[in-house]
């Protein structure tokens, strides 16, 4: 009880240290502080933050670039770039937003709160966890040093080819897209293993598939499309490297090659790749609103079969992309009608979300904003999305800012607002304090006006006729006005986000004053289950594993029905909640492989480029690691005595289960 | 079940008093049965992509070496066998594994370690005759798709091959017990599938090629 009422950090009594250390070289570190227990982590929700600061440097990185390409197109014969340079920044603008955003930005919500969600300890393989995160890193390394490396990648995030071959790109840099981003994909590949394997198989006892929240179903939807998409993206960009690093034939169209061979494998996985970014963002949507409607979501199990439909139906829509591509009537009619078909089950989930907020007592906390936000501006952007499914009009739209103003309507639209919001509903979760509520409306208006001033008259430009990719264009076309709006927007954006970087700051600084975790532990009167641990939670979760009765565990804790089927509190959170039971759960040690691991990958992925010798370090130093991994014991620490005072029959079971996974991988 | 079972830790063996079977999931299938089998469904589709760019390029190349030039049937299949044989030899490691006979688990990994790199050595020999045939790399697009693809198939042996020999070391260091059989059956499974993946393989390149 001491936690709840004392705003102090949760005090957790030292294991004892061992004094002999029976592994020799493969003893496991022992750090809980410093910077040697952030490298060594495979704690979750370490993980889970490391991923989010990631992204958010990222995102500053690709957010300049982004102020860069609007700064030159801001007047007609903008001199700021060269076409060269430009081709590169805007390259690397897409790339970063998607591999090294968005995607990475929705793992570090998923790492964090799907095991508080499904009330585990922790995922079912930490390390390889730790490791997914380190080679995601290695891969946005790889990719960004291509800057100081002799050149960036200039063809486009898709990096069409036959144009992405040495001929047309005689840098380095396309090499560095398709090793940087194969690194990235190795990282997606155990992290989606990773996910899925713990939905299914770590639900608390009594979570049954329709009692698992929204956002761990929308994230397992979107880590099953992940897992089938991203292999192929793989194997494409295997055939493009070894085009050219080793003068292979794939796409050379000389010796027959079909350029439609890239565009069909990258776009099978280009536009699964969309909902895997936004199914998190629909996952969070539907967590955030029936919070703040305080009202269970509408239809839930709607809203899971439709993410789900989306889930298969995202796969027969990808040549959408191609409709200019020659490809043949038959399958430009069957990809218009299957493009058409998606947007069924993705109205369901506005109509949904809607429905949920029809007559609940809603407040408008920054959370709330951002979600109403990310809907209405998805609809928008799924509306625009729809005039692309049919054929002849996507053939007047095709590479022209029409299509730029739809993806940012849905990746900035839909995605990132909504993570936006998940920062504000999450951050007291994740770090004990709120942001400022002040401040947080000040960056969701100013990010709604500039997120609009700039992509809005996007359509119109693109209506206009305005190519995409282009550096620079003359005046004369109409265009001016609006690429100047454009402009102006991109820095009011710019400017909310510094806010929101502001705000961090402010309230840590504000909370630090008043003595850190200055929150309770359910400050939003939340619905699901990781609001049941304290905030931050412990670094094992959960003191003992919950047994769940009911969608919105949480909540049904807390409230109950009368007799005549009004809603009444029946207890606080502060009575309801996970307690310290005297008995600390035993967790798997932090482990040195995983970095080891992934700092071999990237040797490897240097080798590729610049010489294969580094190829053999790299290798071998990856196979020690693997061999490493497999012998290391699973833990370091010696377990306190059992006290003989404790049952412990049921809970030794879960313990066991993190175990089980230390050991094995 | 009692604390024992946590309470040794210092060999990374845990007592699992269900042997096979893992009481503590959700499923009541281990984690890493579990995830080796998500993995494979993934790769299923690395492997979906090589095969679907070898068959679209089937009978496109602009100058021989073509197939029929190049390939030795006979040869394959006997090393197709070979390989096939290998999934036999896993099988009955894995149950050795389960039956605590660690002797001949470790007589049926070193076959089946043997049997994959008979495979990779026919594999090396098949290339070999066929780069002295003219059939390079860079030489048409037959000769890039067909190395990629065989070549994938290969590095997956390969690794197939180096986690059968670190189970042999885990096993003579006596760290793969009973309890732990389970681990051998994970690797079995990885074993399993790419010998599948090479008779969908075998059939496209070898049987069917124009």
């Amino acid at each position: 009880m001491a936690i709840v009422e004392a705003p102090q950090p949760l005090t957790i009594p030292e294991p004892a240290q061992p004094e002999s250390t029976p592994m020799g070289v493969f003893q496991r570190p022992t750090k809980t502080t410093g910077w040697r227990s952030w490298v060594t982590t495979i704690d979750h929700k370490k993980i889970g933050k490391m991923y989010g600061f990631a992204s958010i440097v990222f995102f500053i990185i690709g957010g300049v670039e982004a102020l860069l390409i609007r700064t030159q197109l801001a007047t007609p014969n903008g001199t700021l770039l060269s076409a060269q340079v430009y081709n590169e920044i805007f390259t690397m603008h897409g790339t970063t937003m998607i591999f090294l955003v968005v995607m990475p930005l929705g793992v570090a919500f998923m790492n964090y709160f799907i095991p508080l969600q499904i009330g585990a300890r922790d995922v079912a393989f930490p390390r390889l966890n730790a490791f997914g995160f380190w080679t995601f890193l290695a891969g946005g390394i790889i990719l960004n040093s291509s800057w100081l490396l002799g050149g960036a990648p200039d063809n486009g995030w898709y990096n069409y080819a036959p144009n992405s071959l040495v001929v047309f790109s005689p840098t380095h840099g396309i090499d560095f897209w398709t090793v940087g981003l194969i690194t990235t994909g190795l990282a997606s590949l155990v992290t989606s293993i990773n996910i899925i394997t713990t939905v299914i198989n770590m639900r608390a006892p009594g979570m049954t598939w329709f009692k698992v929240p929204v956002f761990t179903w929308m994230s397992l939807v979107g880590q099953f499309m992940l897992l089938f998409a991203i292999p192929v993206l793989t194997a494409a960009q295997f055939m493009l490297l070894f085009d050219r690093r080793f003068g292979a034939n794939y796409f050379e169209v000389s010796q027959g090659a079909d350029p439609l061979l890239w565009e069909h494998l990258f776009w099978i996985f280009g536009h699964p790749e969309v909902y895997i970014m936004i199914m998190p963002a629909f996952g969070m949507t539907s967590d955030i609103v029936p919070v703040f409607s305080r009202k269970p979501l509408f239809g839930y199990k709607v809203m899971v079969l439709s993410g789900i439909a989306i889930g298969f139906l995202g796969w027969g829509v990808w040549a959408h992309h191609m409709f200019t591509s020659g490809m043949g009537p038959v399958s430009v009619a069957a990809f218009a009608v299957g493009s058409m078909t998606i947007a069924i089950p993705t109205g369901v989930k506005i109509f949904n979300w809607m429905a949920t907020m029809w007559r609940g007592q809603i407040r408008f906390t920054t959370a709330m904003l951002f979600a109403i936000g990310m809907f209405t501006m998805f609809t928008l952007g799924g509306v625009s999305g729809i005039t692309h499914a049919v054929a002849p009009a996507d053939t007047q739209q095709h590479d022209t800012y029409y299509i730029v103003a739809h993806f940012h309507y849905v990746l900035f639209g839909g995605a990132f607002l909504i993570f936006m919001g998940g920062f504000y509903y999450w951050w007291p979760k994740i770090f004990g304090h709120k942001l400022s509520e002040k401040l947080g409306h000040w960056n969701f208006w100013l990010m709604m006006i500039g997120f609009n001033m700039t992509f809005g008259p996007q359509h119109v430009l693109g209506l206009q006729g305005m190519p995409r990719r282009v550096y620079t264009y003359l005046p004369g076309y109409g265009w001016e006005l609006w690429n100047m709006v454009s402009t102006i927007g991109s820095y009011i954006l710019a400017l909310s986000v510094l806010l929101f970087i502001i705000n961090v700051v402010y309230s840590r600084r504000k909370a630090h004053a008043a003595g850190q975790y200055t929150c309770e532990p359910d400050p939003w009167d939340a619905r699901t289950l990781e609001w049941i641990t304290p905030s931050p939670p412990p670094e094992f979760d959960f003191w003992e594993i919950p047994e769940v009765r009911d969608l919105d565990e949480a909540w049904h804790r807390k409230y109950a029905e009368d007799e005549n089927g009004r809603l009444v509190r029946i207890a606080k959170m502060e009575d309801v909640m996970d307690k310290p039971t005297g008995r600390i759960p035993h967790m798997p040690s932090p482990s040195y492989w995983p970095i080891v691991a992934a700092f071999a990958v990237m040797l490897i992925g240097y080798g590729i480029i610049f010489n294969l010798g580094l190829c053999a370090v790299g290798g071998f130093l990856l196979f020690l690691s693997v061999v490493a991994w497999g012998v290391e014991p699973s833990t370091h620490t010696e377990l306190p005595p059992p006290e003989p005072s404790t049952p412990d029959s049921g809970e030794s079971g879960a313990v066991r289960e993190i175990e089980e996974v230390g050991a094995n991988v | 079940m009692s604390d024992v079972a946590v309470g040794q830790e210092h060999h990374g063996e845990v007592h699992d008093p269900y042997p096979g079977l893992s009481p503590h999931t959700s499923t009541g299938v281990s984690h890493s049965k579990m995830g080796m089998w998500i993995f494979l469904a993934s790769d299923c589709l690395l492997f979906g992509a090589f095969i679907s760019a070898y068959l679209l390029y089937n009978g496109r190349a602009q100058q021989g070496p073509t197939p029929e030039d190049v390939i030795n049937i006979p040869f394959t299949s006997t090393s197709t066998f070979v390989l096939l044989m290998s999934s036999l030899t896993m099988v009955l490691a894995v149950s050795s594994a389960h039956r605590g006979d660690e002797r001949r688990l470790r007589l049926w990994l070193v076959t089946t370690a043997f049997l994959g790199a008979s495979f990779i050595a026919g594999q090396v020999y098949e290339f070999t005759t066929m780069v002295h045939e003219g059939l390079g790399y860079t030489t048409n697009i037959f000769g890039s798709s067909f190395y990629s693809l065989t070549g994938f198939h290969g590095v997956h042996v390969t690794i197939g091959i180096m986690l059968l020999l670190i189970m042999l070391g885990m096993s003579l260091r006596g760290r793969l017990p009973k309890e732990k059989a389970e681990v051998v059956e994970v690797i079995g499974l990885y074993w399993h599938f790419v010998d599948v993946v090479w008779i969908v393989i075998f059939t496209v390149v070898y049987l069917i090629h124009k």
